[in-house]
């Protein structure tokens, strides 16, 4: 029972990171770019936020928490927002190469974080910190209530937010014209044009608020699950793999990546716990093919999907191209 | 006189290309108006014009006799005017009322039950039939155009374009638009139909304005009209419109297909045991409604498809029957190719399954000749020179032979692909549909190509829509009616009634197929 609750404990925040990060994508990839920078982008936002805080407080003799927190979400959204600009620039405005440019994006992302993570930062941990602690901070009372408060309540405001946030988003996408428009210019930007919708615009749009979102990710990583410390080891990159691969799971629909992201936590820590659970013991060396499996149940997804062939479970229909008005 | 909506001297030109060169013509309230044209006389450019998609260059619009402004689509719509393009414009993903929703105003609330509720309303008051919940991608061809047509009177449109709508549908589909349209027209609404089927010209509209290469040859009522006047008026000098047809030397059987059963990926039968024979030097039509079987037959006898076990296509090169006769089923193209075995399919789809339409004339004549000789390196001089006599004896309108296909006209694209097909000497040539979409003279270029190729010898077998040219170009005529072979027709004495009747009512002593 122990190593389950500890199980859990672990999967729940490990999956919200990717949820954050395939929530975004979601949101990009509506709107038909396919944004393979997405461990860049977390890697911007993650350091941003870290980095914003980090300064302010040491800066300032008695630091406000709210703004603190504040200070750090604003900062990983912008920065990330900013990478998600640099992806729209080069893929809506010069219509480069889309898996081009994300990859080249991963690669930037993590470069500048890690220099100015290292030049700022210089591994220095924030562990004290008001802003660690507030991200930290569980569900009072609710939290102390036995197995289910400890699974249910013991995690901190971000883990929630994210599930709101999904939450939001299916609405969005399903129940409102943003949502209608958005969609229709994934799918057929030609017709979305004709209907009068700006496909440049709400392209851009998409593509910056869903690399924003990404970048929460890559901050809450930092910031709780990564327990304040900025460590340049490549996990955000495994993580940011993870959340796309998570976005083709849940077949492009928020509500799903609640369950998928913790389901994918869970099968990524499958190899720690559950050895412990059914009293069998794996050697060391096997872990790294276990940590595999998320990978593996999202290629089982694509091939069910494919075959399948049910067009609610496809990606949008113009995912990856770029548009045209004039093309004939 | 009431107008809906008035062009005066409108000039609209794409870089050197005049495509409509000071056209004025005019659509009165609750009319129907034909406009014909060849290809490329610039009627869709026109029709584009008022549906906001292109901006005039010089020239006035008035709608309801006051000048207006048509820079997008959603000004269009603002004036009442919608558009019922080719291609539709439609979310495949979404329900036919998400697609009504799409283009409504930013203002207007957005509450799916409220939209159905008003679509609802305009479907019972025209008779459309439509279910509004049933997502794009499910629905025919038949039931999108519906939907684009339903979708342009939810917002309010007076004047519909409605760009060859008929292309596409069977002949009960186009008489239920038809009636449609005619309900339309009661109800005040004015409508502009592209068509090149004359006499669906004289049958729907009040009157019929004509372009000539984007010029405005005029405007005359429908009911003095005749085909031939028509047409004189359309191509500016008198067209023959009879198809010669030569008689048959010295046919002998080419092949023999027998119990042809083709099944899709759902098990339905799409062929369902058709046998007949087809020789040299005839021309077989096949008629039928489309998605009758026309396009897996073709497809199975040239190794696309995978028929049942019982099924046999058997070819005969030449007139002794039994010592070189080839079994065609269980073979793919290549295999085919290599017994020595010419045959020469120009498919339905041009650009799709034809030709690559992001090569030039060269690179798509290459597509059948790569593998020849033994040099490592491709041969590319034989493939220009074939693409240069093509454009030249086929008169191909193209600033280059390297110029991509995709780019050029759909008259042009088939001139490319049959002349290709035919450089091929092939012994049966096989064209699904190769007229469509083309003007009459393309189209008589067609005839005449596959006339001369009838008199060489080949085995011709040729789908068409168009029961008179079918009757006026075949020496025989196969009817597919459901997928099974309904009768094979001779085309010197058989009647449009009699094929039009095979077409739809299935003969009963169906066992086994007609021989």
């Amino acid at each position: 029972m122990d190593t389950l609750i500890a199980w859990i404990l672990r999967a729940i925040p490990f999956g919200t990171i990717i949820m954050y990060g395939a929530l975004g994508e979601i949101i990009t990839e509506k709107s038909g770019n396919l944004n393979l920078g997405v461990p860049g982008i977390m890697y911007l936002g993650g350091f941003a936020g870290f980095a914003s805080a980090y300064l302010y407080e040491n800066s300032v003799a008695e630091p406000n928490m709210v703004f603190c927190v504040v200070l750090a979400l604003f900062c990983a959204f912008v920065a990330a927002m900013f990478g998600g600009l640099i992806y729209s620039f080069l893929t809506i405005s010069l219509r480069a190469n889309q898996n081009v440019t994300g990859l080249a994006l991963t690669t930037f992302g993590m470069g500048v974080a890690n220099f100015f993570g290292v030049f700022i930062l210089d591994g220095r941990t924030a562990t004290q910190s008001l802003v660690y602690k507030t991200f930290q901070t569980k569900i009072p009372v609710l939290s102390g209530m036995g197995v289910i408060g400890q699974t249910v309540f013991g995690y901190g405001f971000m883990v929630y937010a994210a599930i709101v946030l999904a939450i939001i988003l299916h609405h969005v996408l399903s129940h409102t014209r943003t949502g209608l428009n958005l969609r229709a210019i994934g799918e057929n930007p030609a017709t979305a044009d004709a209907a009068g919708i700006s496909v440049t615009r709400y392209k851009y749009l998409a593509t910056c608020l869903g690399a924003g979102i990404s970048g929460l990710g890559g901050l809450y990583y930092v910031l709780d699950y990564n327990q304040g410390i900025w460590a340049t080891t490549g996990q955000i990159e495994a993580l940011g793999w993870l959340a796309v691969a998570l976005v083709i799971f849940t077949t492009w629909k928020p509500l799903n990546a609640i369950w998928g992201s913790y389901l994918f936590g869970m099968l990524y820590w499958l190899y720690q716990f559950l050895p412990t659970l059914i009293g069998f013991s794996v050697p060391g060396y096997i872990t790294d093919l276990i940590q595999m499996v998320p990978y593996l149940v999202t290629i089982a997804v694509l091939i069910i999907t494919s075959l399948r062939k049910k067009r609610e479970d496809q990606p949008p229909a113009s995912l990856g191209l770029a548009y045209f008005r004039e093309e004939r | 006189m009431e107008y809906a909506i008035e062009l005066r001297h409108i000039t609209k030109t794409f870089g050197s290309v005049i495509a409509n060169n000071d056209v004025s013509l005019d659509v009165r309230k609750g009319e129907i108006l034909s406009l014909l044209g060849e290809n490329g006389s610039g009627k869709t450019t026109l029709m584009n014009m008022i549906a906001g998609i292109y901006y005039p260059d010089s020239g006035e619009i008035l709608v309801e006799g006051k000048p207006v402004e048509i820079r997008s689509p959603k000004d269009a719509y603002a004036h009442g005017i919608g558009m019922v393009h080719q291609h539709f414009k439609l979310i495949d993903v979404f329900t036919a009322a998400e697609n009504i929703a799409l283009v409504l105003d930013k203002h207007e609330k957005y509450d799916i039950k409220a939209i159905k509720a008003k679509a609802r309303e305009i479907c019972d008051r025209y008779n459309f039939e439509i279910d509004l919940d049933q997502k794009v991608y499910e629905m025919s061809v038949s039931q999108k155009q519906t939907l684009e047509i339903i979708k342009m009177l939810y917002h309010g449109a007076q004047l519909l374009i409605l760009d060859e709508p008929t292309a596409v549908l069977t002949p009960q589909e186009t008489e239920k638009l038809f009636a449609v349209m005619r309900n339309m027209r009661e109800d005040g609404k004015s409508i502009i139909i592209i068509t090149h089927k004359l006499h669906e010209v004289l049958a729907i509209s009040d009157r019929v304005a004509i372009l000539r290469k984007g010029e405005y040859a005029g405007t005359v009522e429908t009911a003095h009209a005749t085909e031939s006047s028509l047409t004189e008026m359309m191509v500016g000098k008198k067209v023959e419109l009879n198809i010669e047809r030569p008689d048959p030397v010295n046919p002998h059987l080419r092949l023999t297909v027998h119990n042809l059963t083709v099944q899709n990926a759902e098990g339905v039968k799409i062929l369902d045991h058709v046998s007949f024979d087809a020789f040299s030097g005839e021309i077989l039509g096949i008629a039928g409604i489309s998605g009758n079987g026309q396009k897996e037959l073709l497809e199975a006898i040239a190794g696309l498809q995978n028929p049942d076990k019982d099924s046999s296509i058997v070819y005969y090169p030449d007139d002794d029957r039994d010592s070189t006769a080839e079994q065609l089923i269980g073979k793919t193209p290549k295999s085919i190719r290599e017994l020595g075995i010419h045959l020469s399919f120009v498919p339905e789809d041009r650009l799709g399954m034809g030709l690559v339409g992001s090569m030039g004339m060269v690179d798509n004549m290459m597509l059948k000749s790569y593998t020849e000789g033994s040099s490592f390196i491709a041969d590319r001089s034989r493939p220009r020179h074939l693409a240069e006599s093509i454009k030249d004896e086929l008169g191909v309108v193209t600033p280059s032979i390297n110029t991509p296909v995709s780019r050029l006209s759909g008259g042009n694209v088939q001139k490319v692909l049959v002349g290709r097909e035919i450089a091929a000497a092939p012994s049966v040539l096989m064209t699904a549909y190769a007229v469509r979409g083309l003007d009459i003279n393309t189209s008589y270029t067609i005839y005449h190509l596959l006339n001369e190729q009838k008199q060489k010898g080949v085995s011709i077998i040729y789908v068409g829509e168009d029961l008179d040219v079918l009757i006026d170009l075949c020496d025989r005529i196969l009817v597919l009616c459901g997928g099974k072979c309904n009768g094979i027709v001779d085309g010197r004495k058989a009647t449009k009634e009699e094929i039009g009747l095979l077409m739809t009512r299935l003969k009963e002593d169906q066992e086994g197929g007609v021989a």
